[in-house]
């Protein structure tokens, strides 16, 4: 198939896979962290949250991930001297990546947690402490799962980008599908044939996804009201 | 001696003092009615009870064990022990003019909830509460639904039999009728003069003279934060002392 | 370690260049994206099978892959064919800035027919009703009736939709042109100053993305006041 370079574009969709959901996890770890910053009643954590956020969205992510991936290699081999490692480092693009995408979708999905917490009625939390439950409590057993309903739409969304932009990652290396393509186009001078390849290994993978974040959605939405128009 | 006993509480939104000095107690099987227009404070007195707000002073007393206060930097107080309050207020349940029964979890999550995860009731117990609690307000047909798809008056009714659950000394209900369509209010005051007649110690913040009239042994008719009138309702009703309070029936009572 | 504040001024001028072409960039593909858009919207809310399903494909598909690979298939991809060497539209699609203007345009009308259709099926239904009882043509009422208010409504996330393609132009320093990004990755193998370099070039991404937020702040103000709430 494709000239003998299928088998080759597979294995690079498959590290895209786990390239995206890595990222992914560690996005919603500092999304929630983000998103517990920006809440939160002190001030300077609340400031901090929101710097991060802004100043992430406010960037693109090609100019982030070189920003990164340049500047980490720099700022690793300008640290390593210092505490006596000599040899020059060369930063792994997946580990690169992994940070970037997580770093960068971490301030967007901090943006619909936030949301997310902001949308659960008070009342539902103030139920939870007037019988008496400790904020831990109220917190997982109450906010949490209301939470991750309201988030879910967000999370759908940021979670098509972040799949999106991992080609993006490509470019400082990674040999991901985008890049697999690129070296059979060059090979075989078919370009068009393994970018629609790629490109259709996309659609496939974004439209799982929408499959089954929508199933997760209606699993937690039992007990909403649907409007009726 | 009293089930629940507030002393000399204050409380302000920064400079605006809205509750300026009132006491109430309660002995078993007191069922105590707070009237007032809006504004008067009276929810606010109320939600100071279990620190869902948090008052600037006064005592509050439960089955004679004093709910420990600390000040906090604003000036309000605050529990000094996380721990005593949790316990205390598991033994207040509430009632909210919203019921606030928790969307994700169904009627009988929503009942087995606190009994399970506060007072460590087994789940077998809990569930045997939430079915003769639900049995008493007339719902356990309901008993697998969502609160979205009930009506706002089985709503009330199952947010009663979480409360009922918690098998508490003192229930405190919040407006429980105000949000409800007005065909809807009387299955969930019949629900409440039941538990009254059971001997059920209650303070209610209410609009329904009818009930306070009827329901209740005991009547404070708060006015700008303080108490103007308080006493016998079937005498504090029928006799009005005060102009404030004149004015208030007559608006109230048509 | 320092910041190097005379690289940064001294490449001042080839940022400068960037910018320009950052903003060439955005304002053709914007312009060239909503006039595609537009049809593609009102098919989106057509009740007709033939005539909503095409249009869905085509916004399904371009949402559905990264825009990397939309720019690689036009600017790469098409010179595979011979016919489309030979065509006299060549000069054209050789050119990398047509062909990153043409990927960026297709790219912006997908998300953009979407919102404005989003946007349509929310008019309220009695201001389509009383349009038809003044005796209204169809056209009539969609230019002046519904087509304002749908463009209004859908201002906020068309906002979104802008700054995203602010940052969708960087892309086009990876087919050779000098964007900002360009700029960036120039000085950076220019002088292996990748700091420097790159945030640079976010200060600018910064202050553009602020610019336009205040922008859609003020359209927003102007042309949604009627939906905003009452003061007093």
């Amino acid at each position: 198939m494709l000239n003998g370079y299928g088998a080759n574009i597979v294995d690079g969709a498959w590290l895209t896979l786990q390239l995206a959901l890595i990222s992914m996890a560690l996005a919603c770890v500092l999304g929630l962290a983000g998103a517990a910053f920006r809440l939160s009643p002190v001030r300077w954590l609340a400031w901090l949250g929101d710097l991060y956020s802004t100043v992430i969205r406010g960037i693109p992510d090609l100019v982030l991930i070189l920003l990164i991936f340049y500047g980490g290699q720099d700022l690793l081999n300008r640290l390593a001297p210092m505490v006596g490692y000599e040899d020059y480092i060369d930063v792994n693009p997946f580990a690169a990546g992994i940070f970037t995408l997580g770093f960068i979708f971490g301030a967007y999905l901090s943006e619909t947690f936030r949301g997310a917490f902001i949308g659960i009625p008070k009342g539902q939390a103030e139920a939870g402490m007037a019988y008496g439950m400790s904020s831990r409590q109220v917190f997982f057993r109450i906010l949490v799962p209301q939470m991750i309903r309201l988030a879910i739409p967000g999370f759908t969304n940021n979670w098509l980008v972040l799949t999106k932009a991992t080609a993006l990652i490509s470019v400082v290396g990674l040999q991901d599908m985008m890049f697999k393509a690129k070296q059979a186009a060059d090979a075989t001078r078919e370009p068009f044939t393994f970018y629609l390849a790629v490109a259709a290994l996309y659609l496939i993978l974004t439209s799982v996804s929408l499959l089954v974040l929508r199933l997760a959605e209606r699993r937690y939405s039992v007990g909403v009201k649907v409007a009726e128009l | 001696m009293f089930k629940l006993e507030v002393q000399d509480l204050h409380k302000r939104y920064g400079d605006h003092e809205v509750i300026k000095g009132v006491s109430l107690a309660a002995k078993a099987g007191d069922v105590i009615s707070i009237i007032g227009s809006s504004g008067s404070g009276k929810s606010t007195l109320l939600r100071c009870i279990n620190l869902l707000e948090q008052p600037h002073a006064g005592k509050i007393v439960l089955n004679g064990e004093e709910l420990k206060l600390s000040p906090t930097k604003g000036g309000a107080l605050k529990a000094a022990d996380a721990r005593q309050l949790q316990r205390m207020r598991s033994r207040l349940a509430m009632v909210f003019q919203h019921f606030n029964l928790w969307s994700h979890m169904t009627v009988m999550q929503n009942i087995i909830e606190a009994p399970v995860h506060v007072l460590g009731v087994s789940k077998d117990e809990a569930i045997a509460r939430a079915e003769r609690y639900l049995d008493k307000v007339g719902v356990s047909h309901r008993k697998h639904a969502y609160p979205a798809h009930m009506s706002g008056g089985e709503q009330q009714r199952v947010a009663i039999a979480r409360a009922l659950a918690m098998e508490p000394e003192v229930m405190l209900f919040d407006e429980p009728t105000s949000a409800l369509d007005p065909e809807l209010v009387g299955e969930v005051l019949k629900v409440m003069q039941d538990l009254a007649q059971e001997g059920r110690t209650m303070v209610v913040v209410t609009h329904e003279m009818g009930f306070a009239r009827e329901v209740s042994n005991q009547v404070i008719f708060l006015h700008q934060g303080r108490i103007e009138e308080v006493g016998n309702p079937r005498e504090v009703l029928a006799n009005p002392r005060s102009e404030r309070l004149k004015q208030f029936l007559s608006g109230s009572l048509k | 370690m320092i910041f190097d504040y005379t690289v940064v001024w001294d490449s001042l001028p080839l940022y400068m260049s960037g910018l320009l072409i950052t903003l060439k960039l955005l304002a053709i593909s914007l312009v060239l994206g909503l006039i595609i858009a537009v049809p593609l919207a009102f098919m989106r809310v057509s009740k007709r099978a033939a005539v909503n399903l095409p249009a869905w494909l085509y916004t399904y598909v371009i949402r559905g892959t990264p825009g990397l690979v939309q720019l690689f298939l036009i600017y790469y991809g098409l010179a595979q064919f011979d016919a489309v060497r030979d065509s006299w539209l060549w000069p054209w699609l050789s050119s990398a800035t047509f062909c990153a203007c043409l990927a960026f345009a297709v790219n912006t009308s997908a998300y953009t027919a979407e919102i404005l259709a989003g946007s349509l099926r929310s008019t309220p239904h009695g201001e389509i009703e009383a349009a038809k009882a003044m005796g209204m043509s169809r056209f009539l009422m969609y230019r002046r009736i519904v087509l304002p208010s749908a463009v209004r409504r859908a201002l906020p996330q068309y906002s979104n939709e802008v700054i995203m393609m602010l940052q969708t132009t960087s892309l086009a320093s990876i087919v050779t042109l000098v964007d900002i990004t360009g700029a960036a990755r120039t000085v950076n193998s220019q002088f292996y100053l990748p700091f420097e370099a790159y945030i640079t070039a976010g200060v600018f991404y910064l202050a553009l993305t602020f610019i336009l937020v205040r922008l859609f702040k003020r359209a927003e103000r102007r042309w949604l006041a009627y939906l905003a709430p009452r003061n007093g």
